[in-house]
């Protein structure tokens, strides 16, 4: 893995100044994938299952090549691939089509706390309207998701568990294989959170045997607006279509309609087609470095940097154990987004906030975090500057008073 | 290479360690306006009491970084005792001088000057002016 060959492909770091450490918001696009949406555009950008003319053929065939790769990617069928908005509107569509189906008052669903509010949200809603109880998962001192406190909850009543795959906030990994074993067993469906998973792990649906996993592309080096839910054959067929539309139907009369099998029934509308592409294309990029190798480089480039942030006074981590490229801190007595502003100074993008994620941070009991993440496009170099920066904060937040 | 000094003055950080007029009251003739800026985590509450045409009162609360938490005092302490025209007046000044935007120069900002150095972090602009915003509520509450 030659690190110089693949910032060359990232347009955005010919400003040799940037240090991006927000890939856990949205990771940088490379040129290969910018290219595959020109290349929708300008050679056949027009819309797919719809045209019967060669164009339309073409840009039908590069959409559906594109699912064919999403599939080989997590090792799912192709009809098991929906294309969505991105993993927000795919847990969604669990939620709403599953979910509200299939749930009554007397079910339970298993939510964490490590959630974004993406995988909290629609089961909340679902609680309200079913009436179906939302139950905790009680995190372990260091906040993580682990089997014996998962058994805790797990009860006959289960229904549904939704749980992250990786958390992006700790960034810890969580026990899916085993908890999908064990929610089996009790006959409940789990839905898995992939979005953080999906950038740096490899995923084998078949090995995890969860009923739905979500991911989004623009955090994988793909484009924003298009994203993934994965959903088992027998289930998919059982749901019902939660938007409708052109493209979804079969035979549509005065008063009903049928539905195309799945994945069509889930997709109605002129779907994100260049995106779609653009996403096939970022998981050749992917395929092409190995996603062994990119997790065995963000976990060093984590490390190196743990390792110098520990050694600085007045830091304090929240994370010391994670498991992938996410680091969450503060500099004691400064408010993230009085930090961030010094590290936007020094041309260093990160996160500060709640990251989408307010059950964690309360957890935490901080009002906000920092949030550094690392991916294949950092250095050491760049770890070093962060570093660096991070100690001049300091001692500048202390020169003015706080 | 970091100009922060321009954004934390001493005005600032003064404010910041040290707010006045802050916490909240429980009285009927305050209006009460709560904003809460949920991507940064800034969640202030602004209370103002008017009576014959005049800010008698200027309280606020709440949590956020150094800038959103100082501004509300800087406010309090600019508004108290201005008719509420000029309140208004300098409030809207205030404001188009963090946006960029033409203001009349005229308008005593006070100690609320010490913000023009906001305008170069336009990330931090909404961490300025959510106090200021508040308060714009309370007088429409009053009306
Ligand atoms: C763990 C996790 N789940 C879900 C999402 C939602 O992804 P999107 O905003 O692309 O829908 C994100 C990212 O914001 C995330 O980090």
């Amino acid at each position: 893995m030659d690190i110089n060959n693949i910032r060359k492909d990232f347009p955005i770091l010919e400003d040799k100044t940037l240090v991006y450490l927000d890939t856990a918001a949205s990771s940088l696009k490379p040129i290969q994938v910018i290219d595959k949406l020109d290349e929708y555009y300008k050679k056949y950008g027009v819309n797919v299952h719809r045209g019967v003319y060669n164009l339309s053929f073409i840009a039908t065939e590069q959409y559906e090549k594109a699912r064919r790769k999403v599939a080989s990617f997590i090792n799912a069928t192709f009809e098991e691939i929906i294309f969505t908005r991105g993993a927000s509107s795919a847990l969604n569509l669990v939620a709403s089509s599953y979910g509200l189906n299939n749930l009554t008052k007397d079910d339970e669903i298993i939510v964490t706390e490590l959630e974004h509010h993406s995988h909290v949200l629609p089961w909340q809603n679902v609680s309200n309207i079913t009436g179906a109880k939302l139950v905790y998962l009680p995190l372990d001192e260091e906040g993580r998701i682990t089997i014996d406190n998962f058994k805790s909850v797990l009860t006959d009543k289960t229904k549904v568990v939704a749980v992250t795959h990786v958390s992006n906030v700790m960034g810890y990994i969580s026990p899916i294989k085993e908890i999908v074993k064990l929610a089996h067993e009790k006959g409940a469906v789990v839905s898995v959170d992939a979005a953080q998973a999906a950038p740096h792990t490899k995923i084998d649906v078949i090995d995890l045997d969860c009923d739905f996993l979500a991911f989004s592309g623009h955090k994988m080096l793909g484009p924003t607006g298009i994203g993934v839910l994965f959903g088992k054959k027998n289930l998919l067929k059982e749901m019902p279509p939660i938007e409708f539309g052109g493209d979804m139907n079969d035979n549509v009369d005065k008063f009903d309609a049928s539905w195309k099998d799945a994945p069509y029934k889930f997709e109605t509308g002129t779907p994100p087609i260049a995106e779609a592409l653009g996403l096939g294309a970022a998981i050749d990029y992917l395929e092409n470095i190995g996603l062994e190798n990119i997790h065995k480089y963000e976990i060093e480039l984590k490390d190196y940097t743990m390792k110098k942030l520990k050694e600085i006074e007045d830091i304090e981590i929240y994370n010391l154990t994670t498991d992938t490229g996410i680091i969450s801190f503060n500099i004691k007595g400064v408010h993230p987004h009085d930090a961030i502003t010094y590290f936007d100074g020094d041309n260093i993008c990160m996160r500060a906030g709640h990251h989408c994620a307010q059950l964690v941070i309360k957890w935490l009991e901080v009002l906000a975090t920092l949030r550094a993440s690392f991916y294949i496009y950092n250095t050491i170099e760049e770890c070093d500057k962060f570093v660096s920066s991070v100690k001049q904060a300091r001692d500048f937040f202390k020169s003015v008073g706080f | 290479m970091n100009n922060m000094e321009v954004l934390y003055r001493q005005v600032i950080m003064d404010h910041y360690k040290n707010p006045r007029n802050k916490g909240l009251v429980q009285d009927e003739l305050y209006k009460t306006i709560h904003i809460k800026n949920p991507t940064c985590g800034d969640d202030i509450t602004v209370q103002s009491k008017i009576s014959n045409g005049v800010v008698e009162d200027v309280r606020h609360d709440g949590t956020g970084c150094s800038i959103c938490c100082s501004s509300a005092s800087v406010m309090s302490e600019t508004l108290l005792g201005k008719s509420v025209d000029d309140a208004i007046k300098i409030k809207d000044a205030y404001i188009n001088m963090l946006t960029n935007k033409e203001y009349d120069e005229e308008v005593e900002l006070e100690e609320a000057v010490a913000y023009t150095g906001v305008r170069k972090f336009p990330a931090r602009i909404k961490c300025a002016s959510i106090a200021w915003k508040a308060f714009e509520g309370t007088l429409d509450e009053s009306e």
